[in-house]
């Protein structure tokens, strides 16, 4: 019946005309669009990823309300766009963001619920509880059951199923188990090591005669240690008595000095329990680069090094590109193109390719280039073991990257410079230099001003290069524990720490850094925009 | 005639002149020497049977077909190769040596790399016979890398080519849509939407690693094609990473055609999807190729992304696969790394080469006009 009317709808709406058809298909399509997102934010929100669920309702809002409302209908071009960038970019930023106030990292990987969830599964036997031996049982449910043995009471018999316990009277004390008791069957020697695994699980016993699965000998009154008290935000632990509260403070002990542990379960002796949980710690991943020494330290190198390394490497590339870029003008050189096409290979390589074989053809003892210093007597730089010359090393790698790109760029900007204004130069006396400084540089920079610009940002965020030549080494001893290196930027740094092998992930201050790149990045960007003149560009059509 | 005229022309440039040529020329082919050394030399590491990366020279010796030749028991067999000489894939090399009249192998060469082999007391053989052949060929190492079943090149190769090219093609398409709006229509929040744009693309999204990692984590429990571990993951992370800047790059290109074309057709009655689709799209056709092979080489060369998301060899990218050869400290493997450096690197090399001038031009326009 309603399948019925709904496609008399159709027809009808087909003969309407191609408007209504087309509005029918853009209603169908949200529906389809809609009842996805309806099901990801219900199955995020079920595992509790809240954050998830939330980025995905927005999206799909947002979606909706411009398929529908006529006067965004620019936007429904966009839409796709911006649906993929607010999911793939701007909520890992948001993330990221709210990531760098808190502690997350190692130890404090989990949520409080979940640290006290882990945490409530550990028992104990409080005093006065009894042990038993046990054997396993299941029933054609498969339920199971434990049959227990007070090995202090003479070998008395004890049953406890899942909700019952009782002394055995039909079998004597001492006696072989019995096959079947109470509809209950007691498994096999191979069964029983399954089950077991899946009863250990389980609580037997009533309320008042609690049976827990301690081991693979003992059973008793095993009763739940760590007890969280929502009211005073705090664990109990029932068998010392002591209360581990939730700490959740930032900042530093006013005596020692010393920093808070945050996103722990801390009692009055500053024992610790095992697992910490992840809490907001308010600024204090940032003012760590101040307070710190062991961050601020290595910090101020790495970010110079990272303003230096960028600054080096954009000049460098332009220069020697420029300077190719220089002679390729000139018209007599046979095999222009050829040498032309010659000279861009290295930029038509992947780069991780390029530093890799860099890296090989540097080493110390092995490498080509060391093998050919060393035929002319000379002791071959060790480019991988003093910080000087790594980064030495580092620059030349990107230079022979680089140059590349600007040669392109400076040939095309060169040859739009037009002839006449040389001629005139020329008239008036000037030579090469002059020319070179006061008509070719200054026109030439406007036009490549903006790439120089970007070609900076890009080599601030240069992780590749750094990487693949020798993982941000060789390392900085002031830096402690923190996997910084000398030839590390600032990203790399970043990146070590969240991902660090070995040494232990600290994402919130990984996300600190970040957020500190972002912002630095952004007004370069901003500066770059305003330089192009886009603003402007923008502006008019507006 | 005509060569006449070409000498008195020639005649024209002073000695300085010619002079600065022959300087320009010889700069020139240092330039070359500095950008094809380590290309050279790659490809010299990939044709070096011996697994080493020192080359003597620049096309390496190849060991001869060597017979090995037996010497009395309990002494070294001396093999007349050099240690490390690759003779097969990491097959093992058998020996098949005559003990008590009986034939025995003798399995003791690892992964295919010659050694000297210890033969014990009471193992007989007829001196002077001839055990095994060595033999070795310039293309060793490519086929180790083509046929190591632990390293499955060839499948890596073919992840990176449908990773990056159905990345490329998603990025066109949606990126396309979003230029012609921008080009076209004047909405409001527009302009702030642009810069929003550029500023959320400089984000080194790298860095935002742990939210994504998470996110296809979360997402893999419930789509197991988009999640970690998965091809269909990682694209999901290029193709939202690749939104921002195509966007800026494309409406420069859509601003460079003249509105005067869809306007008057807007005025004849058609719509905006008909101006796109027969209009607008055919003539920044061009240029949609190549940011779409942009995107492509982009893609096929990311590699930190693609070695956090991917843990499963199956799934590995070529670059990811590629650094394994190198990265370990012991057991780096020059030799079959630039086999495979050369065989990734020629689908980037080739449409470098080939489109040189458009790639030029669509970087320049692209960045110039913002």
């Amino acid at each position: 019946m309603n399948r019925q009317a709904a496609s008399d709808n159709q027809t009808r709406r087909n003969r309407g005309g191609s408007d209504v058809l087309r509005l029918f298909i853009t209603y169908l399509a949200l529906a389809l669009v809609d009842a996805f997102a309806l099901y990801l934010i219900y199955v995020f929100a079920a595992d509790g990823v809240i954050e998830l669920a939330v980025a995905v309702g927005v999206v799909t809002i947002g979606v909706n309300i411009i398929n529908l409302r006529q006067g965004l209908y620019a936007l429904r071009w966009i839409a796709p766009a911006l649906s993929l960038m607010v999911l793939m970019v701007v909520y890992p930023i948001v993330y990221t963001v709210y990531v760098s106030f808190t502690n997350f990292g190692d130890g404090n990987l989990l949520t409080k619920q979940q640290v006290i969830r882990i945490l409530s599964q550990e028992t104990y036997l409080p005093e006065g509880g009894k042990v038993y031996a046990w054997a396993i049982y299941a029933n054609a449910a498969g339920d199971y059951a434990l049959w227990l043995t007070d090995r202090n009471a003479d070998d008395r018999y004890y049953f406890a199923t899942l909700g019952g316990f009782e002394a055995v009277e039909s079998v004597a004390a001492g006696a072989d188990l019995p096959a079947e008791y109470r509809g209950y069957q007691l498994l096999g020697r191979r069964e029983a090591l399954q089950a077991a695994r899946e009863a250990e699980e389980l609580g037997f016993g009533t309320a008042d005669q609690p049976i827990g699965i301690a081991g693979r000998r003992e059973a008793g009154e095993f009763a739940q240690r760590l007890v969280y008290q929502p009211e005073t935000d705090a664990i109990l632990d029932m068998e010392t008595g002591s209360l581990y509260r939730a700490v959740y403070d930032y900042g530093r002990d006013e005596t020692s000095g010393e920093p808070y542990q945050t996103g722990q379960f801390v009692n009055d002796q500053g024992d610790t329990l095992r697992t910490g949980f992840r809490a907001g710690i308010g600024t204090q991943n940032f003012s760590s680069f101040i307070d710190n020494d062991e961050i601020r330290g290595p910090l101020i190198r790495i970010f110079l090094w990272t303003i230096g390394f960028s600054l080096a490497s954009v000049f460098t590339t332009f220069a020697l590109g420029l300077f190719f870029a220089l002679i390729m003008q000139n018209q007599r050189i046979p095999l222009r193109k050829v040498f032309r096409t010659l000279l861009i290979i290295p930029w038509a390589i992947p780069g991780l390719i390029s530093v890799a074989v860099w890296r090989g053809m540097l080493n110390e003892n092995l490498g080509v280039v060391s093998n050919i210093i060393r035929a002319f007597g000379l002791e071959p730089p060790p480019f991988f073991i003093d910080p000087g010359w790594a980064k030495l090393g580092i620059l030349l790698v990107n230079l022979w990257l680089g140059y590349p790109y600007f040669m392109l760029v400076c040939s095309g900007a060169l040859a739009a410079i037009p002839s006449d204004m040389y001629e005139a130069a020329e008239v008036d006396g000037a030579g090469w230099w002059r020319k070179f400084r006061d008509l070719t540089l200054p026109l030439l920079l406007v036009a490549v001003g903006p790439l120089l610009i970007a070609s900076f940002t890009f080599n601030f965020n240069n992780f590749t290069i750094i990487e693949a030549y020798d993982e941000g080494g060789p390392p900085m001893k002031e830096a402690g524990n923190l996997p910084a290196g000398h030839t590390d930027i600032l990203i790399s740094y970043a990146f070590r720490l969240a991902f660090g092998s070995g040494r232990g992930s600290d994402f919130g201050l990984a996300s600190a850094i970040t957020i500190v790149i972002f912002a630095m990045v952004a007004c370069v960007t901003l500066l770059q925009y305003r330089l192009t003149k886009g603003w402007e560009e923008t502006s008019e059509n507006v | 005639m005509s060569s006449l005229a070409h000498k008195r022309k020639r005649s024209r440039y002073t000695l300085a002149q010619n002079a600065q040529l022959a300087l320009q020329i010889i700069i020139l082919i240092a330039a070359v020497v500095f950008a094809l050394f380590p290309i050279i030399w790659v490809a010299s590491a990939a044709l070096n049977p011996a697994q080493s990366m020192v080359t003597q020279s620049i096309i390496p010796p190849l060991p001869e077909v060597r017979v090995v030749y037996a010497k009395e028991p309990g002494t070294l067999l001396q093999i007349a190769a050099p240690n490390g000489t690759r003779v097969e894939r990491s097959a093992e090399l058998v020996l098949l040596v005559e003990v008590d009249g009986k034939e025995k192998e003798l399995r003791a060469i690892k992964n295919g790399y010659v050694e000297n082999i210890r033969i014990s007391v009471g193992e007989s053989y007829v001196e002077g016979d001839a055990l095994y052949d060595i033999s070795s060929s310039y293309f060793i190492n490519f086929d180790t890398l083509l046929n190591t079943p632990r390293k499955p090149f060839l499948r890596w190769m073919v992840n990176s080519c449908v990773i990056a090219s159905i990345s490329a093609v998603v990025i066109v398409l949606v990126t396309a849509f979003s230029a012609y709006s921008f080009s076209r229509f004047r909405f409001y929040g527009r302009r702030s939407l642009l810069v929003l744009i550029l500023l959320v693309q400089v984000f080194p999204n790298l860095l935002a690693l742990v939210a994504i990692y998470l996110m296809l984590q979360q997402i893999g429990n419930h789509i197991p094609f988009l999640g970690l571990n998965t091809a269909g993951g990682l694209m999901l992370v290029y193709i939202g990473g690749g939104m921002g800047i195509n966007i800026w790059l494309m409406k420069g290109f859509f601003d460079s055609v003249p509105r005067d074309i869809d306007e008057s057709a807007l005025v004849d009655g058609a719509s905006h999807w008909q101006v796109y689709w027969h209009l607008i799209f055919p003539l920044v056709r061009p240029v949609l190729v190549v940011v779409g092979i942009l995107s492509f080489v982009g893609t096929y060369n990311e590699f930190v992304l693609a070695r956090v998301m991917l843990r499963d060899k199956d799934t590995w990218t070529l670059m990811v696969g590629l650094w394994q050869y190198i990265s370990a400290n012991f057991a780096q493997d020059w030799g079959v790394f630039g086999a495979g450096a050369i065989i990734g690197a020629l689908p980037s090399l080739a449409i470098y080469l080939m489109l040189q001038d458009q790639i030029v031009g669509g970087l320049t326009q692209g960045a110039v006009k913002g």
